[in-house]
């Protein structure tokens, strides 16, 4: 008979990303670059949100983008003609980014001292919900189209957030079933720290109060 | 694929546990998954051989997986039950004041070294 032997672990899957995501939390803050993990499902509105953001604030800020997709850099090559910093994260067919090929992202920015560093993640509910990045914040994007039942389908994604913008919003007399209170009562049923804002990334609308979270936490991250 | 990744971070993990270990060869590993974690065991095994293949240590290493069944306790009558049966709503009371107490675990229980 073989010689083995059972070694007890009780580790949790995740634990190893934690411990390194934590790690990189610690690192941003030193170096005093904020990062914002940016998700939602494909087609929500990332870029699009991505571009005025960037317009608005590119002159007050030194601002660095991060793309990460599965496969292209379409992305990328639009948020390149803001005149802003791009670095394209390939997960190599994975559904998520984790704390490691975050770090290996911020690392390509080189020495730069970045005030404000935003991750496009994959677009997916659900996988970037459980691996935490090692972002300074979380945000999310739902747009009026996917309806006002995410939360309850969703709810890991929602819990993890500190703010939601609901896009779309230019679209709402169309959509007209989508109830903006219901949507925020059942984002703050499960996280009720969380902020709700309501955007249009194509008008602009809502796009006073968005930036006003961002200048808050900069402000709060940097004192 | 979510559970590629998963299995990324396991084989990571289980490979830094045996060097730590001075184990050669990893035999088995023992998941516990909740029936509500968001990891299909299914879709694991699919990946597993695949990316064990890849590892010295790893190579043709058993995964075990057990299941955890979900289990909500109501805060109103102080009952359980299970929870994919039914979900959110108390069966005995029908209140919603309900959390869940097991189910959503997702850890490496143990593994099995030479
Ligand atoms: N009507 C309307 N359309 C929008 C708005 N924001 C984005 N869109 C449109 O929605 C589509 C998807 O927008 P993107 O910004 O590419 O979405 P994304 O989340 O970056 O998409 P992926 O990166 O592919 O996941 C585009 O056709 C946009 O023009 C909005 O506020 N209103
Ligand atoms: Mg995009
Ligand atoms: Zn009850």
């Amino acid at each position: 008979m073989k010689d083995y032997k059972i070694i007890e672990v009780k580790r949790s899957i995740f634990e190893d990303n934690d411990a390194d995501a934590e790690k990189l939390r610690k690192e941003l803050a030193a170096q005093g670059t904020y990062l914002l993990n940016l998700m939602s499902s494909p087609g929500a509105g990332k870029t699009t949100t991505l571009k005025r953001t960037i317009a608005i604030l590119k002159d007050e800020l030194k601002i660095g983008i991060m793309e990460a997709d599965i496969d292209s850099d379409v992305d990328a090559k639009v948020i390149s003609e803001t005149g802003v910093r791009v670095i394209q994260i390939h997960t190599g067919g994975m559904c998520h980014l984790d704390a490691d090929m975050t770090r290996q992202g911020i690392r390509e920015f080189g020495t730069e001292d970045l005030d404000f560093v935003i991750l496009e993640n994959v677009g997916n509910l659900v996988c970037p919900a459980e691996f935490d990045t090692g972002s300074t914040k979380n945000a999310m994007i739902l747009s009026v189209p996917e309806g006002d039942d995410k939360p309850l389908k969703y709810p890991l994604m929602f819990s993890v957030c500190d703010v939601v913008l609901i896009n779309k919003c230019d679209t709402l007399s169309v959509f007209d079933d989508f109830s903006k209170e219901a949507v925020e009562e059942r984002i703050h049923r499960l996280n009720p720290n969380a902020g709700v804002i309501f955007i249009s990334a194509k008008t602009g609308e809502g796009f006073e109060e968005w930036i006003g979270w961002i200048r808050k936490e900069l402000k709060e991250y940097k004192s | 694929m979510h559970e590629l990744g998963i299995v990324f971070h396991i084989v990571k993990s289980v490979e830094k546990i045996a060097a730590e270990n001075q184990a050669s060869k990893v035999n088995k590993v023992v998941l516990q998954i909740g029936e509500v974690s968001t990891i299909i065991p299914y879709y694991l095994k699919d990946c597993w051989k695949w990316k064990c293949s890849k590892s010295e240590v790893m190579d043709g290493c058993e995964l075990e997986i057990e299941t955890i069944p979900a289990v909500t306790l109501c805060e109103d009558c102080e009952e359980t039950y299970g929870t994919v049966e039914y979900g959110k709503t108390c069966p005995y009371c029908g209140s919603e004041h309900t959390f869940l107490i097991q189910g959503n675990e997702h850890q490496i229980k143990e593994i099995e070294v030479t």
